[in-house]
């Protein structure tokens, strides 16, 4: 047991993470913002670009064929690519995160119609639903397990990807784990990941117990 | 007068679908009226199904009209006519992230009614269709099959609309639950009264069901319209007859009941007799066997051997396998005359007491007529 210690004890160096807490603390509210953001302003965006897709079926193909174009740019490209326009600003972090959440979230949020069954369509229409309740109070209801399994997948994605801003400055934990590499120091580099992998546990647990929260009809069966 | 009479009016409507040259549904005029249980029947592509959703517009009619209780359907916004029209189909499409209750009150929400009248009538229609109250909190993914479809039924009732529009409903369910289903569903339309019109494309069900059979041929033809009793004994044409199919004597004779047939009293004889009696009564009737009956309950019957000189009283009588009342089927006489030993079908009252019997010759009478 002391010889596992000893060797943790000099890849991790306590009384750093003592003396940094206030900084970790801070990289933490960054790491958060900066993946809240990103997602929120994301699915803004997929909710509007989904409700234009469902309007228009052509539109389906180009858009989730741009969207799914930004999901290939590799993320150091893509900050590079921004930086002259936007410079090395939150703006840049959170332009380019938001859009690696669009094919994934778009994709998810016209699965999720239209995996309504047709005959339950039918059922509402038969009962006397006008074409916009049916979408509201329908088919939405019944799409949300889908679309919060889509916002699932790109929160989590999305903490992974935050720690690539750092090159711009930013980064959250992401800040650690450069840092550490630049310097060789390890406790940083642990940390960094530790609280990341961390983070995105957390945060992927939430959106299931949310997901199970909304839709309670499809967690009970018939015994 | 009876012009008022009619609930739903199909004036030359037709289904045309673009780039098919013959349309799914040509020239179509159907009359059908207040209170009639009408089953559209028809091989598939017969337009049955659609000539239904033309009714509540969930199909639009390319052209013709449709009047029902004489207001022109075209004439309103199709949710608020769908709103007045009863839906079941055969998938159910009850609402998954609903409770029963839920559903059941969904077309009295969309009207605006107040939640403790809705409350009030959900209550109400779980019973009518048989269900526990208990239901109500659940889900529907909890039920069984059947039980959806009763949900189903509630649930097109809710707004107690007068016509009711069903799309094989009972189709998906196995054929035990489907006959409960169906026994179910007849006896509750005796009381509601409702102007029904039943998608199927079981022959045997819209026997069974309707007032009224239309059967419908590719393109939605006419060929017949008309009680099921008269379809059966004089079919249209051959593609009516061949669309009866086999044992139509048989199926005619499930729509009759025992009291239309000749009920006679039958080789009997009051328990008390002595052999010598209940042999001359064995010998009017030709028969080896004598019915032994008891005041007016029928105890059973005896053979000829078994008497051996001794007293009626003195045998023990075995019994029939199956008392019939008058409103039975004679398809269930016939059943009880081919499979019982005494080769009859014992009648009684709704009391028990004997009205008498009928055999083969009776029942064969009312095939052929």
């Amino acid at each position: 047991m002391s010889v596992v210690f000893g060797q943790a004890d000099q890849l991790l160096d306590w009384s750093w993470v003592e003396r940094n807490i206030g900084q970790i603390v801070d990289r933490t509210w960054e790491h958060l913002t900066l993946t809240g953001i990103s997602v929120a302003l994301g699915l803004v965006i997929s909710v509007l670009l989904a409700i234009v897709v469902l309007r228009w079926r052509w539109s389906y193909p180009p858009i989730t064929g741009a969207a799914g174009l930004l999901y290939t740019i590799p993320s150091l490209a893509l900050f590079a690519l921004l930086v002259p326009f936007t410079g090395l600003s939150q703006t840049t972090a959170v332009i380019a995160l938001t859009s690696y959440t669009l094919f994934i979230l778009i994709r998810n949020i016209v699965a999720g119609i239209d995996g309504v069954p047709a005959y339950v369509k039918e059922a509402a229409d038969g009962m006397g639903y006008t074409p916009r309740s049916r979408f509201w109070r329908i088919e939405v209801p019944l799409a949300l397990p889908a679309i919060v399994a889509g916002v699932r997948i790109a929160t989590v994605t999305t903490v992974g990807l935050v720690t690539v801003t750092a090159v711009i400055g930013l980064g959250g934990y992401g800040f650690f784990i450069l840092r550490g590499l630049n310097t060789f120091f390890w406790t940083q580099l642990i940390v960094g990941v530790l609280l990341s992998v961390v983070l995105a546990t957390i945060l992927d647990l939430a959106f299931v117990a949310l997901q199970a929260w909304l839709s309670p009809w499809s967690k009970r069966r018939a015994a | 007068m009876a012009e008022t009479d009619v609930m739903i009016r199909l004036e030359s409507v037709t289904k045309q679908y673009a780039g098919t040259e013959l349309p799914a549904v040509g020239d179509l005029s159907l009359d059908i009226e207040r209170g009639e249980f009408v089953t559209l029947v028809g091989p598939s592509g017969c337009g049955k199904t659609t000539t239904l959703k033309m009714i509540n517009r969930i199909i639009e009619p390319t052209s013709g009209k449709i009047l029902i209780d004489g207001v022109d359907a075209l004439s309103m916004p199709a949710h608020e006519l769908r709103r007045s029209i009863g839906y079941v189909i055969q998938q159910i499409g009850l609402f998954p992230h609903r409770t029963i209750a839920q559903n059941v009150g969904t077309v009295p929400s969309l009207l605006g009614w107040e939640d403790s009248r809705i409350a009030e009538r959900t209550d109400e229609l779980i019973e009518v269709v048989g269900l526990e109250r208990e239901m109500l909190d659940r889900y529907p993914s909890e039920l069984s099959g059947g039980q959806q479809q009763r949900v189903g039924v509630a649930r097109a009732l809710a707004a107690d609309p007068p016509v009711l529009l069903m799309d094989e409903p009972f189709g998906a369910v196995d054929p035990i639950v489907r006959g409960h289903l169906q026994q179910e569903f007849l006896e509750l339309q005796r009381k509601l009264g409702k102007t029904v019109v039943f998608v199927t494309h079981d022959i045997d069900e819209a026997i069974r069901l309707g007032t009224r059979i239309a059967i419908l041929n590719i393109g939605g033809v006419l060929e017949q319209y008309d009680t099921p009793t008269e379809i059966l004994s004089n079919p249209a044409n051959q593609f009516v007859e061949d669309f009866l199919g086999g044992e139509r004597g048989l199926k005619r004779l499930g729509l009759l009941p025992i009291s239309s047939a000749d009920i006679v009293r039958g080789p009997v004889a009051d328990r008390t007799s002595t052999a010598e009696d209940a042999r001359a009564v064995m010998a009017e009737h030709e028969v080896d066997w004598v019915g032994v009956l008891d005041g007016d309950r029928l105890l059973g019957w005896v053979e000829a051997s078994a008497l051996d000189g001794a007293d009626l009283s003195e045998v023990e009588p075995r019994p029939f396998a199956v008392s019939l009342t008058a409103d039975a089927s004679l398809r269930e006489a016939l059943d009880s005359v081919v499979t019982g030993h005494a080769r009859t079908a014992v009648v009684v009252d709704r009391e028990g007491k004997y009205r008498g019997m009928l055999d083969l010759e009776a029942i064969s009478e009312e095939i052929t007529e």
